[in-house]
């Protein structure tokens, strides 16, 4: 132990004392007793001040993002299993819907958030993982709304007069329909781009995507299948569970379209949790190795014996079936799509979460997913009401300056500052970062943190 | 750049004669001009052959195929030159650095939105119509050339010159950015000054369409006409590659380029200043793409700040298509690849009797031959077979 605390010691210079600082804060905060008093005061007081403050504000922004961050921390703190699950269960299960029942803006940034964490996990495999980058992934997105929007309305009458839409009780099959459906696409995709290296792929990709869109925007002749640039609307939602049990035996009064956020938030969670699984299983398995080797040095993967093909093709199905399955949830969802709500740009959007979090990094991904979201869904807005604000109070800022127009803007900068300062991201994943710095060899599990343990010891 | 390196090898040192000099210049212009005279001879035989395939069931589809056939070359030839000139820059720029500017496509953008603030200024002090025609036209390809090459320079050093070394996927993200952050902030400025969003692109009067030849089918004759400024768009652009090739075929300046391309490490042992070159790149690849795009948005007649993003893309297929890093490639991928795209957009609705429309379907013709070559011939048509290119 003493060995540890003089390298240690060695180790630090002077600059390295407000790191020392932080370094000890989150060791006391994150492990024992002093993290369940933290996150216990911290939940409660987020708590209370949602559910007192509902209503849309500046003030209930920054607790709403609070609270976001909250459970993030508990996801991501080295407290046992069944608090870090516990409260993570209680804040995403019991506060969330509850608080959404108040204001249903903030379950709806939620939901939304969710969806795109799902697909954000979706291209970390295939970019991330694999390190193939992808600038059509929408394009997944797309044929799987498309999937549910042509099939459960009128618009498939236009195909042919004697099919009928399906029920909407199908949205559930249709979901993991919109899995396979993805999958395939992504395997048609990746077939002709097999050979090609990393940035012929990026265009390749665009172009796929470019391809979809256009196809959406003009298969209204000569067979109305799209139903081109206007879009499909009245898109069907599944019918409603629990309606009576949420009315009756609890009592609470809720509408439809309340009931259907409630619905749409825990689907999207479900979803959500199920991608986590199944990314976090698939990265650290046999699979996710190889898509590493692949990543790291292609023709050294290849002499090792790693089936090349087949394991590229398995990232573009896997990257791609979650894209399908949230499209089907996001047309349900916002019963209404249009071609461009699958421009490029949203596909740049989603790059951004995954460049943002982390190539590679699955926490990195959720956290950059959500931080992306609530820049675009909240704090945009937020900026463009101070603007408008500062504007009639006399500050000199062009009329024509909306921040929510120009995320764009926003994003491109993003990418730019994130390559040349951080390209691993906020949250790098480990594996990658241990080959950053492999000279000076990491702490280990037993002997890094002694106060930590002192802590545990004396709770 | 093998093509070029070909030519120039032998001579080592000191002068080269006219003869020679004219052959490097005019040798890649020339099977330029091969490609277009090529293509729009052959793409004109399909439509033809696919009229005569229909005629039983549509009589009147020769003669309708024949009619638009010459309007639909001087398009193909519009198109082509647009793609030749932005292709460039993208393939000068890979040939130096092996990396997609990726931003290309809104340099191009900012030339037209130049073009469209001159024209704008002029007409506000009154003197626009005054102006006379060719000197409007210098005038916004010199400053289209200026703004946008700077602006490509600029770019690398702040986007690009410190992520060289890094993995190749790092300045691609990086690029990605920069168009999108060129996207808005010439929005932000179209919007904010009179130009507004779709900026109308006044010219003085270029006069009316020119006449070429009448052409005698069925019944009636049909005149074979160009637009001044389709002439103009097409006749500048051919100067600026002949131009280019002789800067790059036949100058100190060229030779370091083409030395750097081929190997950085050694071209700077040769004492080349590598980094001054990989700007000097920028420079003319950017002022291509700016005069280009000033030019092209006087024959389309308006711009708009996201006009460059589809072109550009387009362009980096024709780069491709004529084996990136190869300029006499890029020029003759552009031309193909221009006059595919007028042919599809004008005849796809008329063998489909209307069902397909054509303009749309372009686009997805330029990206399907995109992934075809990439996967048949990934060197391009004029690019030797290597393995490593793709």
């Amino acid at each position: 132990m003493a060995r540890v605390a003089s390298l240690q010691n060695i180790r630090m210079t002077p600059t390295a004392q407000s790191a020392r600082l932080w370094e000890q804060l989150r060791t006391y905060l994150g492990r024992g007793s002093g993290a369940y008093a933290f996150f216990g005061l911290y939940a409660a007081i987020c708590t209370w001040q949602l559910f007192t403050n509902p209503r849309t504000s500046l003030r209930t922004d920054i607790f709403f993002v609070l609270f976001l961050l909250l459970v993030f921390m508990v996801y991501r703190s080295a407290t046992p299993l069944w608090f870090r699950g516990g409260l993570t269960a209680v804040l995403l299960v019991v506060v969330m819907p509850i608080f959404g029942t108040l204001n249903p803006f903030y379950i709806d940034v939620a939901t939304q958030a969710g969806i795109f964490v799902a697909l954000a996990l979706g291209l970390n495999v295939v970019v991330g993982f694999a390190g193939l980058l992808d600038l059509g992934y929408v394009a997944f997105f797309a044929v799987g709304a498309y999937l549910w929007a042509i099939l459960s309305t009128p618009q498939i009458t236009q195909i042919n007069p004697a099919w009928s839409p399906v029920p909407p009780i199908m949205f559930y099959p249709f979901v993991v329909l919109g899995l396979v459906i993805g999958a395939v696409f992504g395997i048609l995709l990746g077939l002709p781009v097999l050979r090609l290296r990393g940035d012929y792929l990026a265009i390749v990709t665009l172009g796929f995507g470019e391809v979809i869109r256009v196809l959406a925007n003009n298969l209204d002749r000569p067979i109305n299948i799209t139903n081109g640039s206007q879009g499909i609307r009245e898109i069907e939602r599944p019918p409603l569970i629990l309606t009576n049990f949420i009315r009756e035996t609890l009592g609470w009064n809720l509408s439809d379209s309340q009931l259907y956020q409630q619905f749409f938030y825990f689907v999207v969670l479900l979803i959500v949790i199920f991608t986590v699984v199944v990314v976090s299983r698939l990265k650290n398995s046999r699979i996710g190795r190889a898509w590493e080797a692949i990543r790291e040095d292609e023709t050294a993967a290849v002499a090792q014996g790693i089936p090349r093909v087949r394991m590229k093709l398995m990232a573009f199905a896997v990257g791609a079936s979650f894209a399908g399955a949230m499209g089907v949830v996001f047309a349900s969802k916002q019963l209404f799509i249009n071609p461009p709500t699958f421009d490029l740009l949203r596909s740049i959007n989603i790059l951004a979460m995954v460049i943002l979090g982390g190539m590679g990094s699955i926490p990195g991904s959720i956290l950059g997913a959500v931080i992306v979201t609530l820049l675009d869904l909240q704090i945009l807005p937020r900026m463009a009401t101070v603007l408008r604000d500062a504007q009639r109070a006399g500050v000199p800022i062009p009329a024509a300056f909306d921040p929510t127009q120009y995320q764009r803007l926003l994003f491109g900068i993003l990418l730019v500052l994130m390559m040349i300062f951080r390209p691993q991201g906020i949250l790098p994943d480990e594996r990658r970062s241990e080959e950053l710095h492999a000279g000076d060899e990491p702490p280990s599990e037993e002997e890094a943190p002694p106060a930590a343990r002192a802590a545990a010891e004396s709770s | 750049m093998a093509a070029e390196a070909k030519v120039t090898t032998s001579p080592q040192t000191g002068q080269r004669s006219l003869a020679e000099v004219l052959r490097t210049v005019f040798g890649p212009v020339g099977q330029m001009l091969l490609f277009v005279v090529g293509s729009a001879i052959a793409l004109s035989l399909v439509v033809t052959l696919l009229a005569l395939v229909q005629i039983g069931a549509r009589p009147d589809l020769l003669v309708r195929t024949w009619t638009i056939l010459p309007q639909v070359i001087i398009d193909g030839l519009v198109r082509g030159f647009l793609f030749a000139t932005i292709a460039l820059g993208y393939t000068m720029v890979y040939g130096v650095l092996e990396f997609i500017n990726f931003a290309h496509g809104e340099i191009f953008m900012v030339g037209g939105v130049v073009g469209a603030a001159v024209a704008l200024a002029l007409a506000a002090a009154g003197f626009l119509a005054a102006v006379p025609g060719l000197l409007f036209v210098l005038l916004i390809i010199v400053l289209g050339m200026l703004v946008s090459g700077t602006l490509a320079v600029t770019v690398e050093r702040v986007a690009y010159r410190p992520l060289r070394g890094a993995p190749r996927l790092v300045p691609l993200i990086s690029a990605i950015g920069v168009s999108l952050v060129l996207q808005d902030v010439t929005r932000l400025i179209m919007t904010s000054t009179p130009l507004g969003f779709n900026a109308r692109f006044n010219t003085p009067d270029f006069g009316s369409p020119i006449r070429l030849f009448e052409m005698n089918l069925g019944d009636r004759p049909v005149p074979v006409i160009i637009s001044p400024k389709a002439l103009i768009f097409v006749s500048a652009a051919v100067v600026m590659l002949v131009v280019l090739n002789y800067l790059v075929n036949a100058t100190r300046l060229g030779k370091a380029i083409r030395a750097t391309a081929q190997d950085r490490a050694t071209a700077s042992l040769m004492g080349i200043n590598v980094n001054q070159i990989i700007s000097l790149t920028f420079l003319i690849g950017g002022a291509l793409g700016g005069a280009a795009g000033a030019l092209f948005g006087m024959y389309v007649g308006t711009v708009n700040p996201y006009m460059g993003f589809i072109p550009g893309l387009k362009a980096f297929t024709a780069a491709v298509l004529g084996g990136i890093g190869n300029i006499t490639g890029a020029m003759v991928g552009g031309i193909v690849l221009g006059f595919l795209e007028a042919f599809v957009a004008s005849y796809l609705s008329l063998f489909t009797g209307g069902a397909f429309s054509g303009a749309a379907y372009a686009d997805i013709a330029a990206f399907s031959i995109l992934i075809l070559i990439l996967i048949f011939r990934p060197s391009g048509l004029l690019g030797e077979a290597t393995t490593q290119k793709v």
